[in-house]
């Protein structure tokens, strides 16, 4: 398995190498000269990569459509296209598959809660080109309400339940070591037999990252018996990708998430977007407005897409905002804060630059 | 006192002496305990909503709402062809079978399906239509399987012969029905998914698979060199990796080595890889079986004047096949129950559906509920294939054939 991971995680490193003498024809030219995006025109469908089994992220309805955040980033890049969310074909890859999945071109990008990491970036490691990050998780603890623990101080001497072979137990022998706490960690095999020991009362906490102890939480007999401390132990900034060697499909990508994330700071939503547009093209004295909804200026065109993809956008997933709220905040099942995930102007990390 | 053979045997059986008898009740009373502890989860504990919520992503996954009516044709066809099928069997009589119209096993299969058909619609929480749509067709398997008894052997010899072609035919059927084409919508295999998927990946490796199996099994045996020896290189080149990497390979790979676009679809590349990997091992099961034919009845057909295909055919093929056939059926079994490795390559199939059913936050932790329904599932699946090789074994039994 380790052997045929190590494989993989080269493979685009081959590709990279065999096809470096050709890749340079389609790139050079000005405008937007894009081979991905001409093949997802021709196509007529974006192949989207998403893990399809994470809670809160992608899975399968029962009406057999995708729902989760990670899902409406590929709707949202389908709008932008097409006009049309429903023009997502989507894949569910696993951890190990994935960047072998884009950089054979099997996907046209990944929407995979993937951490953005420096080897990951480079060109020496797998060479993926990330966008703006969608969902800055971390490493977190829960504990039950009752037991009174507040910090990781609170944990000497403890055990602590954890999947074993992760990052999740490197990151927490580390931080426990920085800070000096002995602790007894309960290594399992499965989130599952992770899961089964904690409600077990077998150890006294579970680590993982925060989405993912939110969602298991959400399946607990009595959720609201369980905490969450207000530790963040890793950064897991998970941000949606594309293939390196293609900067005008990636710069789409960046441009149609920061629209997503710049209709949530100027008020915009999937309700009023046609009001706004509606406004925007009666007032020419709103330069800002129209120029973002693409009423005046060619921003679309700069980037190969329809003048009006942030309008298309919104209209079929909503800003950034109505995205979190639906798929992991309050109003799902995760119930997450906004946490790091606020708007810059809120005192959080989501942030656009200028649409100029 | 213990006058019935069925208390006699229970006696003589379980409690012969005082310790069998203590150890009988001993264990008794544990299967009773856990029986009871599992029925107690299953009616009060467990919420069965999320089965029946997602009745239709487990048995089609995401296949379009607006097609699938060809599926539900397909099954009525399907359960036609096996009212008739089961019908003629029964009402022809041949030397492995009684000639009974209704004998005991099919008495209570009748009474299996009625039940099946009465009791599970309503428990998925299907509505109404979707109901009736059951009982229709179980209505129709059973009207043809009643005419077809009462009045099969009236039916002309050459018409009867035909009939087996039936199977073959629907298959193609179906394939085309499920994929479309000719006037259909196509329906892509990305959208093919559930019990839909596993059973059409498991019959296409396994029916592919065998008469693979058998080539590579004779190739093996020949005694031209290239043959011989490119069918030694598949065999152990596929015996000796995991199902698991080849399947990586195809998925990952093929996308490097062939221009984009000419690769076979995902599901495809998998179908085949299933194919290769458990015809490798059908190869072997059918080279013991060729093993085990002495020599001297190859010498005998020649000797009679039959070419080698000939004798291959007519003589040692027939014999070497039945022996090979509860080794192949076992890896048949053993196919369909990898069929479930699928999920890990991103398809879809009854554990992938089954994960990302788990995934839903409206049903998290419902995880009891779905890992026992698939269970039940495959054991059904498994049931049948074994059924259906021990029928086979009766018939190709020579003690039982037709002179």
């Amino acid at each position: 398995m380790l052997q045929l991971r190590r494989l993989l995680s080269a493979s685009p490193l081959l590709l990279a190498l065999v096809m470096g003498g050709c890749a340079d024809e389609g790139s050079g030219g000005g405008g937007v000269q894009s081979e991905k995006m001409a093949t997802i025109r021709s196509r007529g469908k974006l192949v989207c990569g998403v893990d399809g089994k994470l809670p809160g992220f992608s899975f399968l309805g029962p009406d057999g459509t995708y729902s989760g955040l990670d899902a409406d980033t590929c709707r949202a890049m389908a709008a932008a296209l097409f006009g049309d969310p429903g023009q997502v074909e989507y894949r569910d890859l696993n951890s190990s598959e994935r960047f072998a999945a884009l950089a054979s071109g099997e996907v046209d990008m990944l929407a995979r809660n993937t951490t953005k990491t420096l080897s990951r970036d480079s060109a020496g490691g797998n060479g993926i080109s990330f966008g703006p990050t969608t969902f800055y998780d971390g490493q977190g603890m829960m504990v039950p309400a009752a037991s009174g623990i507040a910090s990781l101080k609170d944990l000497d001497g403890k055990p602590i339940c954890v999947e074993s072979g992760t990052t999740t137990e490197l990151n927490l022998a580390d931080r426990m070591r920085e800070q000096g706490i002995a602790y007894t960690p309960l290594k399992f095999q499965t989130g599952d037999q992770t899961y089964a020991a904690y409600l077990g009362k077998r150890c006294v906490a579970v680590t993982s990252d925060r989405s993912q102890l939110a969602a298991k939480r959400s399946g607990f007999p009595d959720p609201d018996q369980h905490v969450l401390l207000p530790v963040v132990m890793s950064k897991e900034p998970l941000t949606p990708a594309s293939i390196n060697g293609d900067p005008a499909w990636a710069d789409a990508i960046r441009w149609t998430v920061y629209a997503l994330f710049q209709a949530e700071e100027l008020g915009i939503t999937q309700a009023n977007v046609a009001e706004k547009l509606a406004e925007a093209k009666a007032n020419t004295n709103q330069a800002d407005l129209r120029r973002f909804l693409g009423v005046e200026g060619d921003f679309g065109k700069q980037l190969g897409l329809p003048a009006d993809f942030v309008v298309q956008a919104v209209t079929a997933v909503g800003n950034y905002g109505e995205i979190f709220e639906r798929n992991v905040g309050r109003a799902s099942a995760l119930k997450l804060d906004r946490a790091e995930n606020r708007q810059w102007t809120d005192g959080g990390l989501i942030y656009s630059p200028p649409f100029r | 006192m213990a006058s019935h053979p069925a208390l006699k045997a229970i006696r003589r059986e379980l409690f012969a002496s005082r310790t069998d008898g203590l150890i009988s009740l001993g264990l008794l009373a544990l299967i009773g305990a856990s029986l009871l502890g599992l029925l107690r989860w299953a009616f009060l504990q467990a919420q069965w909503v999320v089965i029946q919520a997602n009745s239709t992503l487990f048995a089609v996954g995401r296949y379009p709402l607006d097609q699938q009516w060809r599926l539900w044709l397909l099954v009525a066809l399907l359960a036609m062809a096996s009212g008739l099928s089961w019908g003629l069997l029964r009402a022809i009589p041949r030397a492995d079978r009684s000639g009974v119209l209704w004998p005991l096993n099919d008495r209570i299969a009748l009474a299996l399906l009625a039940f099946l058909a009465s009791w599970a619609p309503a428990a998925l929480g299907l509505s109404v239509p979707l109901q009736a749509r059951w009982w229709l067709i179980t209505a129709l398997l059973l009207a043809i399987r009643w005419s077809a008894g009462r009045w099969g052997r009236r039916l002309p010899p050459r018409l009867l012969k035909l009939v087996p072609l039936i199977w073959p035919l629907l298959y193609l059927l179906g394939m085309a029905l499920i994929s479309g084409g000719l006037g259909l919508v196509r329906v892509p295999p990305s959208e093919w998914g559930g019990l839909l998927l596993t059973v059409l990946m498991a019959s296409f490796a396994i029916l592919a698979s065998f008469p693979l199996g058998v080539l590579m099994a004779l190739g093996r045996r020949s005694e031209l060199p290239l043959l011989r020896w490119g069918s030694v290189v598949y065999i152990e080149f596929v015996r000796g990796a995991p199902l698991i990497t080849l399947l990586f390979l195809g998925q990952n790979i093929l996308g490097f080595m062939l221009p984009g676009g000419l690769a076979p679809d995902r599901v495809w590349r998998a179908a085949w890889v299933l194919t290769f990997f458990c015809g490798a091992y059908v190869a072997e099961a059918v080279r013991a079986g060729l093993a085990s034919v002495p020599a001297g009845q190859q010498e005998a057909a020649r000797s009679l004047g039959l070419t080698v295909p000939q004798a291959l055919q007519q003589v040692v093929l027939p014999q070497a096949l039945r022996i090979a056939l509860p080794a192949t059926v076992g890896q048949f079994i053993s196919l369909l129950q990898d069929t479930t490795l699928l999920s890990l390559i991103g398809l879809l199939e009854l554990l992938g559906t089954a994960r990302t059913v788990m995934a839903n936050p409206d049903f998290l932790g419902l995880t009891a509920e779905v890992y026992l329904t698939l269970a039940v599932l495959f054991w059904c699946c498994c049931a049948a294939l074994g059924l259906g090789s021990r029928a086979l074994e009766r018939r190709l039994d020579p003690t039982h054939s037709p002179a």
